[in-house]
């Protein structure tokens, strides 16, 4: 088990391999389709991009005892034109579920960045993980907006990493 | 002629939507304790422990098991010596609406292909209805993840394809599909009738008994083969790689025009959340 604390440092990137266990405490923060279109268009974001958490997931609404609803990744593929450039202003991990385009791997090795899968449909276990939450842009995109949110022992699996592997080429069973 | 006031099947749909997102079925959960006691690889052993957990915290916290909590879709039976009293379908969309907020549940459903304005209440349902000779109603509801109905294909086969060919294209359909669907999956596979019948069989397969099997000799021989052979392909838990990728299959067939051989596979992710109603 590995345990990150953003924000994520060029070396620790270096430290992840595909089928390692990964434990994150600490500040990240949610965007999917929608907030990605209008996050690349973005000049001032209300959080530092540099060393950041992605992660791919639109929650159900919580109840009044919640940081958050059910809040389990969705399919990371439908980011893959857009995750490059946010890499390049200094995203680090992105947490999703599923295979993604050879293109997007290729960028994430140049940009010394790494893609995370967390179970999917464990939106009950991921929610209990998430102790507050915080909309800070695009209200006005429901379960779309962009939440920052503080999470402990939020568990995860490396996926793809910058030295090749892939973990849906079978590259975790050896 | 028996008397049912639309009010009660709002009812019912309001608390079973809420029920199945909060609670997983039993035996499904058994089912995946199963696959966890024989699963190899440690990746996808602890992906299924995740699974495993989150349904016990889902039931504890009475809270949603996934952040998808679906399409409602609803098999209707209805007894042909009842009357209802009041407006079905209206009845079945006041369900929806007010179980999805009661619940808390994501409302997911959006109005039209290019506008994608979400309906704010998670209605319409998408209803089938069939009559039968009794006097009550029967209603199997289900909530359908967009996952995994993404991953879903119709295609009509020649009947020279035959069995061989209905096996490779489930196959491929699981195989391309990955981690997609979020598996271990529950395939629903419709033979037969024609292009729209194969589809409504292949969802109404889902929603059976998991430890049930067809009647018919071969098509019982078919669903256990094919858990067999869609297990070997490797593709896993979420598709990381593992023994654990298909927990159950389950065909319904239905006579066809001799031209024709209809195939309709429908996914279900290791989430399936159904129950059957009878007022």
């Amino acid at each position: 088990m590995i345990k990150l604390t953003p924000p994520i440092t060029d070396e620790e990137i270096k430290q992840l391999h595909v089928g390692d266990k990964v434990s994150i405490t600490g500040t990240i923060y949610t965007a999917r389709d929608q907030a990605h279109i209008r996050l690349l268009k973005e000049k001032n974001p209300k959080f530092d991009l540099k060393g950041s958490v992605i992660f791919y997931v639109g929650p159900t609404p919580n109840k009044p005892n919640q940081a958050v609803g059910a809040s389990g990744p969705t399919s990371s593929y439908r980011m893959d034109t857009m995750a490059p450039e946010l890499m390049a202003r200094g995203v680090k991990l992105m947490i999703g579920k599923g295979d993604r385009s050879e293109a997007f791997r290729e960028a994430m090795i140049e940009h010394n960045a790494c893609y995370l899968i967390a179970t999917g449909g464990a939106g009950a276990l991921l929610s209990s993980r998430i102790k507050k939450s915080k909309v800070i842009m695009y209200e006005d995109l429901g379960p779309e907006a962009i939440r920052e949110l503080t999470v402990e022992d939020f568990p995860c699996f490396v996926a793809y990493d910058v030295h090749g592997k892939n973990i849906f080429k079978g590259d975790a069973n050896g | 002629m028996r008397e049912i006031d639309a009010s009660q099947i709002t009812d019912v749909i309001r608390e079973t939507v809420i029920e199945i997102n909060y609670h997983l079925d039993q035996s499904l959960f058994q089912l995946i304790q199963q696959a966890k006691d024989k699963e190899h690889s440690e990746v996808a052993s602890s992906i299924l422990d995740d699974i495993l957990e989150n349904a016990k915290i889902a039931d504890t916290n009475q809270a949603p098991l996934c952040q998808d909590t679906g399409v409602v879709v609803v098999f209707l039976e209805i007894g042909q010596d009842v009357h209802i009293n009041g407006n079905l379908t209206d009845a079945i969309n006041q369900g929806v609406k007010d179980g999805y907020e009661k619940g808390y549940l994501r409302k997911s459903m959006v109005n039209h292909p290019f506008n994608r304005q979400n309906t704010g209440d998670n209605t319409p349902a998408i209803i089938h209805t069939k009559l039968v000779s009794d006097d009550k109603i029967k209603l199997k509801i289900a909530a359908k993840g967009g996952g995994s109905e993404n991953m879903s294909v119709v295609k009509m086969l020649t009947p020279a394809d035959g069995i061989e060919g209905v096996k490779q294209l489930v196959l491929d359909t699981v195989f391309n599909a990955g981690g997609k669907p979020c598996p271990p999956i529950i395939v629903g596979l419709g033979l037969g009738g024609n292009f729209e019948k194969s589809a409504l069989l292949a969802k109404e397969a889902l929603l059976r008994e998991l430890d049930d099997s067809n009647p018919d000799p071969t098509l019982k021989q078919l669903e256990q083969d094919l858990l067999k052979e869609i297990n070997a392909l490797g593709v896993g838990p979420m598709g990381v790689g593992g023994e654990t990728t298909c927990l159950a299959v389950k065909v319904n067939a239905h006579a066809m025009h001799i031209a024709s051989l209809p195939v309709a596979i429908n996914i279900q992710c290791h989430s399936s959340r159904h129950k059957e109603v009878i007022i």
